[in-house]
């Protein structure tokens, strides 16, 4: 067993990232603006009635956030991958899963909190009530998180491969659903009435079931492609 | 297989490898390589293209795993001993560098994350060893490969104790300057009883290192 890795490691790694973000901020804001784009083109498209708005509003911002994370996670293992630092991060003899753990951590980070943070501000274009905008915020902090989790995964299978970027979105796009379902469902129970207790309960049992699993099977796919 | 010369300390080896055989997709690259690295030992691994050099190094860095054989680091495999990271540091062909980092930054993160000293001082320190001090502010994707390849190199100046350098064509894109700055840090290393494994192309190494000629072309697969 490797020793698990020290805290200042998973500190440098996630502080690396941030740096790298930020030294490239339009790669950064990408994902964000297709988000913004996305979303706002469906009101649009689909006609200024407000009912129909509001019934497509969280399949909407859910589908667009779950495209929006796949933009981005390509990369996550990519250029790490091409410059060799990521054999000399097997190399120190840490712990991969802490790792690949953390490297989801940072994707979350800069990809799935701007969305929180901006997905109830598009409610309004969907004339959600505050009730909705409110559930639709909690489910995207609950569920953002498994997409980054699952995201990183299908980025470490499909590391070194010639159409990763394609691949990757139909390997992890399927394990998606169970987030989609549950996340816009919370959003519909309360516009119906309902509590959203149920729908909530299941995504956050969904993120802990991720945040255990994903990694080692992460950490596991990476000392694969190295090999 | 070639043994050491005789004027060197003979040791136990820092690292033993016995039989180790790389595969590469259906092609067998080599077989029954042995090999002992001993204190104050350099070996020079040669071998034409594509005969599996850095393979080999992969192997003996314990970053793949071999499809026959075993590498032992101090008498135990070297994946399951858990101070591989102290006693070995190995230096591919990339040099792990980040574009969008500084020079400084850079340096800072790989030695942050193998556990070794890396505040300010101790950067500066080694970048100018290499006559980088200058440039310790200057993005990586501004410099040149000579220079990048003196930021990868930079991170053996502060090495005490690490036992075994495995380095992957470190004299590449190196200038005269930087070859005998290079050939000085193997030396320092041989004399405080380290042992080194190396590739090149180029016969850039200090006749004062003594290095062992190990020749992949002779242990050709079949």
């Amino acid at each position: 067993m490797s020793p698990p890795a020290s805290p200042s490691l998973l500190a440098a790694l996630f502080v690396r990232d941030l740096r790298l973000a930020l030294r490239r901020r339009t790669e950064a804001l990408l994902p964000i603006g297709f988000f913004v784009v996305a979303v706002a083109l469906f009101p649009l498209g689909v006609g200024p009635e407000p009912q129909t708005l509001r019934q497509i509003a969280p399949g909407v911002i859910w589908v667009c956030a779950l495209l929006a994370a796949m933009l981005s996670v390509s990369q996550l293992y990519a250029s790490d991958f091409a410059d060799g630092t990521l054999e000399q991060l097997l190399l120190t003899g840490r712990s991969t899963t802490l790792m690949a753990a953390a490297r989801a951590a940072a994707h979350w980070t800069l990809t799935g909190l701007p969305l929180v943070i901006a997905a109830p501000l598009f409610g309004l274009l969907f004339d959600l009530s505050s009730a909705a905008l409110r559930i639709l915020a909690l489910s995207l902090l609950l569920g953002t998180p498994v997409l980054s989790l699952l995201g990183s995964l299908g980025a470490a299978l499909t590391l070194g491969l010639r159409s990763a970027g394609v691949l990757l979105i139909l390997i992890v796009l399927p394990l998606a659903i169970p987030a989609l379902i549950f996340g816009t469902g919370a959003v519909a129970a309360v516009d119906a009435g309902q509590p959203a207790g149920a729908h909530l309960s299941l995504l956050g049992a969904l993120l802990i079931v991720t945040a255990l699993g994903v990694p080692p099977a992460t950490a596991a796919a990476l000392r694969i492609s190295l090999d | 297989m070639l043994s050491a010369p005789s004027s060197f300390h003979l040791g136990e080896p820092h690292l033993a490898a016995r039989g180790l055989a790389c595969r590469r997709g259906a092609r067998l690259l080599f077989e029954k390589v042995d090999l002992a690295l001993r204190p104050a030992e350099l070996v020079w691994l040669r071998g034409r293209n594509g005969r599996g050099k850095t393979s080999l190094l992969r192997l003996l860095a314990g970053i793949a795993t071999p499809e026959a054989g075993q590498v032992l680091l101090d008498g135990t495999p070297i994946a399951a001993n858990g101070l591989r990271s102290q006693r070995v540091v190995y230096l591919g062909h990339q040099h792990a560098l980040k574009d969008d980092l500084t020079s400084a930054e850079a340096l800072e993160f790989l030695l942050r994350i193998h556990g070794r000293r890396s505040d300010r001082a101790s950067v500066d320190a080694a970048l100018s060893h290499w006559g980088l001090l200058a440039l310790r502010g200057t993005l990586i994707r501004r410099l040149s490969q000579g220079q990048r390849r003196r930021v990868a190199l930079a991170r053996l100046v502060g090495e005490e104790d690490a036992a075994l350098w495995l380095l992957d064509e470190p004299f590449d894109a190196l200038d005269g300057d930087g070859i005998e700055r290079l050939n000085a840090l193997l030396l320092q290393h041989l004399q405080r009883g380290g042992a080194v494994l190396l590739t090149s192309h180029q016969a850039t190494l200090a006749p004062a290192l003594r290095a062992r000629e190990l020749d992949l072309d002779d242990c050709a697969a079949g």
